[in-house]
């Protein structure tokens, strides 16, 4: 090694942790600045000690925590030699990037609503960002876009809101993207909020896709959980890979930082009837003529055969491949109305023809939240359990003790549903006789 | 008339499991499959091209893998299938990757007007569903998501009427073209490749383009191009249950003991 006048302080070199790669879709690879990692075959990553500076991009850039740092032996020795100094320096691009960050201010959470009447989950959400906006110390704004929706204010303010943007306007009487879009770039574009909430719904993942790229911020998708980190940046973690993963999602250097929760994911809050806030009218005016999308009809499910909402249910009595037929859901009819509560069921038993979809639970059907959940012959694949591991209580019946269901039961019966089943709703029917 | 399926390659979710050891993926010999909701996409792709004489193009950024789905959507019939592949696109978040398939419809649309492009529903790795209106703003296409059924394309009138499905509702909806269009299961019934086809699309070939092709800020783009990063991953906890009673031999009495214990811890009243 020759002698340098000045020694650079050793960098070391990237490596692979085994086992760790998820291959996210070489991160790694694309942040390594001199070429220096190749993706095999399965798509993890290889890299070439011999060129790599140890600029640790590559292992910022990992979200599995698969690459790391390591010195050789000569680096070690030099490191001690600078043990003393340190510290970290900060550029001038990233001290106006802070301040442009800054900027931005409050928790905005978008009410979604339908001819005036809003959805439980922007209540959920104010609910949420309540929290968030206490952390921060910043306030709570609702934002109601929409037509005859000036009630919508004292609702919000009843659950936390401390003042609520308004665009109350004909042009908005139906959800469309383009003049919803319009409106919501517009209010970010003058207040700049650091935070922005929407539901996870058909509507709120319409919306909230659209406006994270007209203003050309991050958002993130289904979060089950929202924090604050110590330098006042939101961390959502959500699902991802199908349940089988949680992922921290950070967008700290972008404003706003978007994200949508899926509804009974976040607890209701409690109603704090005659609370008062500001109401702030805005306009949007966006001329009918300049807008190409026409909702020409709306039908309803309300009054059809089956207008029972899973989603909003305090029990539910679910079923899947296990109940073997049709007519056996009686069964779970009855145990459901002694409790007061509605039947659910897996995909499986939706797919059968058992049950009709809006009952079904999971990745691809309703996230429950009930008092009490019990599930009977599902065997609790991880597309059911994301749809009710948040019930405050969850009950298994499954004859197979390794069954993944009872890796999120709070109770199992180990048992056969056909005689479990009928045994509880007897046990509950008698309850009810002793204590009347 | 160009009408465009955006196609991702994801793992088969439902095989990937996760080691109980090391808390980590495990993901050996778990296949890679066209996301399910694409295939949806794929076959509207296709019914167009037959019922109205579309010409259909297939369009997927990824590694060079995602060549394979490419060439299924060749052998399902597509007219050309395009693989948007470059070191740079790597590690992209939603918005980069709407970045660079809304950079390859405009590309595609210099030479032959775009009239629909369709996406899936969401699909099951990444989970988000923002790719499809990231597409629609960045081109100022229609945004129609969660369709079910497509009511009427009148190319005349350059109108789409289609019916999307939402929480307890349906809508009828009809929008101007060109548009992007989001599509549910219920939609159709995707076809199955014939094995002359299979055949000849083994000899047919896939595009490719990099950022050469498409010009793109290499700060737009990829990791560098994405506002949102994945700090931390990890399995969701789970807390082992309690097994009540002895249910094989005494339901009854398990039966009992479960409403028991949940009587008197205040989670069940009657
Ligand atoms: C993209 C995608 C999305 C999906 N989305 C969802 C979703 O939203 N919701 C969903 O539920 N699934 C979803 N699935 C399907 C999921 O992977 C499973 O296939 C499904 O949940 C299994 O349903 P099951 O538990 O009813 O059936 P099985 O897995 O067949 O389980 C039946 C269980 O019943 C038990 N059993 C049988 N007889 C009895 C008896 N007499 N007494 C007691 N126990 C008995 C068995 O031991 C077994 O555990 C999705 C899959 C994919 C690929
Ligand atoms: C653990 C984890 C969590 C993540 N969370 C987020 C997040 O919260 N926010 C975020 O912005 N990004 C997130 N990402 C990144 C995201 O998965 C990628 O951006 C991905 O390229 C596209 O997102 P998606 O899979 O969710 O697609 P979706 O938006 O769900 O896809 C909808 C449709 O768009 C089309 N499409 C999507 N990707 C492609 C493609 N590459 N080629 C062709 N067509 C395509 C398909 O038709 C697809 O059906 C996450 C990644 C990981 C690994
Ligand atoms: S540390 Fe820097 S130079 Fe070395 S492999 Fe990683 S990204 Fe490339
Ligand atoms: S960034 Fe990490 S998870 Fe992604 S491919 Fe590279 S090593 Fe694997």
């Amino acid at each position: 090694m020759s002698e340098p006048v000045k020694v650079k302080r050793p960098r070391g070199k990237a490596r692979v942790i085994a086992g760790k790669c998820i291959a996210c879709g070489a991160r790694c690879q694309s942040v390594c600045p001199i070429n220096g990692v190749e993706m095999s075959e399965q798509g993890e990553p290889v890299i070439e000690t011999a060129k790599c500076i140890g600029c640790v991009k590559c292992v910022k850039a990992c979200p599995a925590g698969a690459l790391e740092m390591f010195y050789t032996p000569e680096e070690l020795a030099i490191i001690a030699s600078f043990e003393k100094h340190g510290g970290e320096e900060i550029d001038e691009e990233e001290l106006e990037r802070r301040s442009r960050v800054a900027a931005y201010k409050g928790v905005w959470v978008f009410v979604e609503q339908n001819d005036g009447e809003a959805a439980k989950v922007s209540w959920e959400l104010t609910g949420v960002g309540r929290e968030l906006a206490d952390t921060l110390g910043v306030p709570l704004s609702a934002v109601i876009i929409g037509s005859g929706v000036d009630h919508l204010a004292d609702t919000a303010f009843s659950y936390c809101a401390d003042q609520a943007y308004m665009i109350n306007d004909s042009v908005f009487r139906q959800y469309r993207t383009e003049p919803f879009l319009a409106a919501m770039c517009h209010l970010i574009e003058k207040h700049k909020p650091q935070v922005v909430l929407m539901g996870a719904t058909g509507m709120g993942r319409d919306l909230a896709g659209a406006v994270a790229t007209r203003v050309k911020t991050g958002l993130t998708a289904d979060c089950t959980g929202l924090g604050i980190d110590a330098k006042g940046n939101l961390m959502q973690t959500r699902p991802a890979f199908g349940g089988n993963i949680m992922a921290t999602i950070m967008c700290d250097r972008f404003r706003p930082q978007m994200a949508t929760v899926r509804p009974h994911v976040m607890p209701m809050p409690q109603q704090r009837q005659g609370a008062t806030g500001i109401t702030i009218p805005e306009s949007c005016p966006i001329p009918e003529s300049s807008i190409f999308t026409r909702v020409l009809e709306v039908i309803t499910d309300k009054g059809g055969k089956d207008k029972v909402d899973v989603a909003g249910a305090e029990f539910i009595v679910s079923g899947g491949r296990g109940l073997m037929a049709k007519e056996n859901f009686a069964l779970l009819e009855e145990l459901a109305e002694e409790l007061g509560g509605v039947v659910g069921g897996s995909r499986s038993a939706v797919d059968a023809g058992w049950l009709p979809q809006d009952r079904q639970v999971g990745q691809t059907g309703k996230t429950v939240r009930p008092k009490i959940y019990i599930a009977c012959g599902i065997s609790g694949a991880i597309q059911h359990l994301v749809g009710m591991q948040d019930s405050d209580v969850i009950v298994a019946i499954n004859r197979d003790r390794e069954a993944p269901i009872f890796e999120v039961a709070t109770f199992g019966i180990v048992g056969d549903l056909f005689e479990v089943v009928p045994a509880l709703t007897a046990g509950v029917r008698e309850m009810k006789q002793l204590r009347s | 008339m160009l009408v465009i399926a955006c196609l991702k390659q994801v793992p088969d979710t439902t095989q990937v499991q996760i080691d109980p050891v090391t808390n980590t993926l495990v993901r050996d010999g778990i296949p890679f499959i066209v996301n399910p909701y694409d295939t949806h996409a794929l076959e509207e792709t296709l019914r167009l091209k037959d019922s109205h004489g579309l010409k259909s193009v297939a369009l997927s950024m990824g590694p060079p893998n995602a060549e394979a789905t490419l060439r299924k959507a060749l052998a399902l019939g597509v007219d050309r299938s395009i693989l948007l592949s470059d070191r740079a696109f790597g590690g992209a978040d939603t918005l980069s990757t709407s970045n660079v398939l809304a950079a390859a419809i405009r590309k595609l649309g210099e030479s032959e007007e775009v009239g629909l492009v369709f996406c899936g529903k969401q699909t099951i790795d990444g989970d988000t569903a923002q790719v499809g209106p990231g597409i629609a703003v960045r081109l100022g296409y229609s945004q129609l998501t969660l369709v079910d059924r497509i009511e009427k394309l009148d190319l005349d009138a350059k109108t789409v009427t289609v019916r999307r499905k939402l929480e307890g509702r349906y809508e009828i909806v009809e929008a101007r073209l060109p548009a992007m269009i989001t599509v549910v299961r219920e939609l159709n019934r995707p076809r199955y490749p014939t094995v002359p086809m299979r055949l000849a699309s083994a000899k047919a070939e896939v595009e490719s383009w990099s950022n050469e092709q498409l010009q793109l800020d290499v700060n737009s783009v990829g990791l560098k191009g994405s506002p949102t990063w994945v700090s931390r991953i990890f399995s969701p906890e789970r807390q082992e249950g309690e097994i009540i009673g002895d249910g094989l031999n005494d339901p009854i009495a398990a039966a009992r003991l479960l409403l028991d214990r949940l009587v008197q811890g205040d989670m069940l009243s009657v």
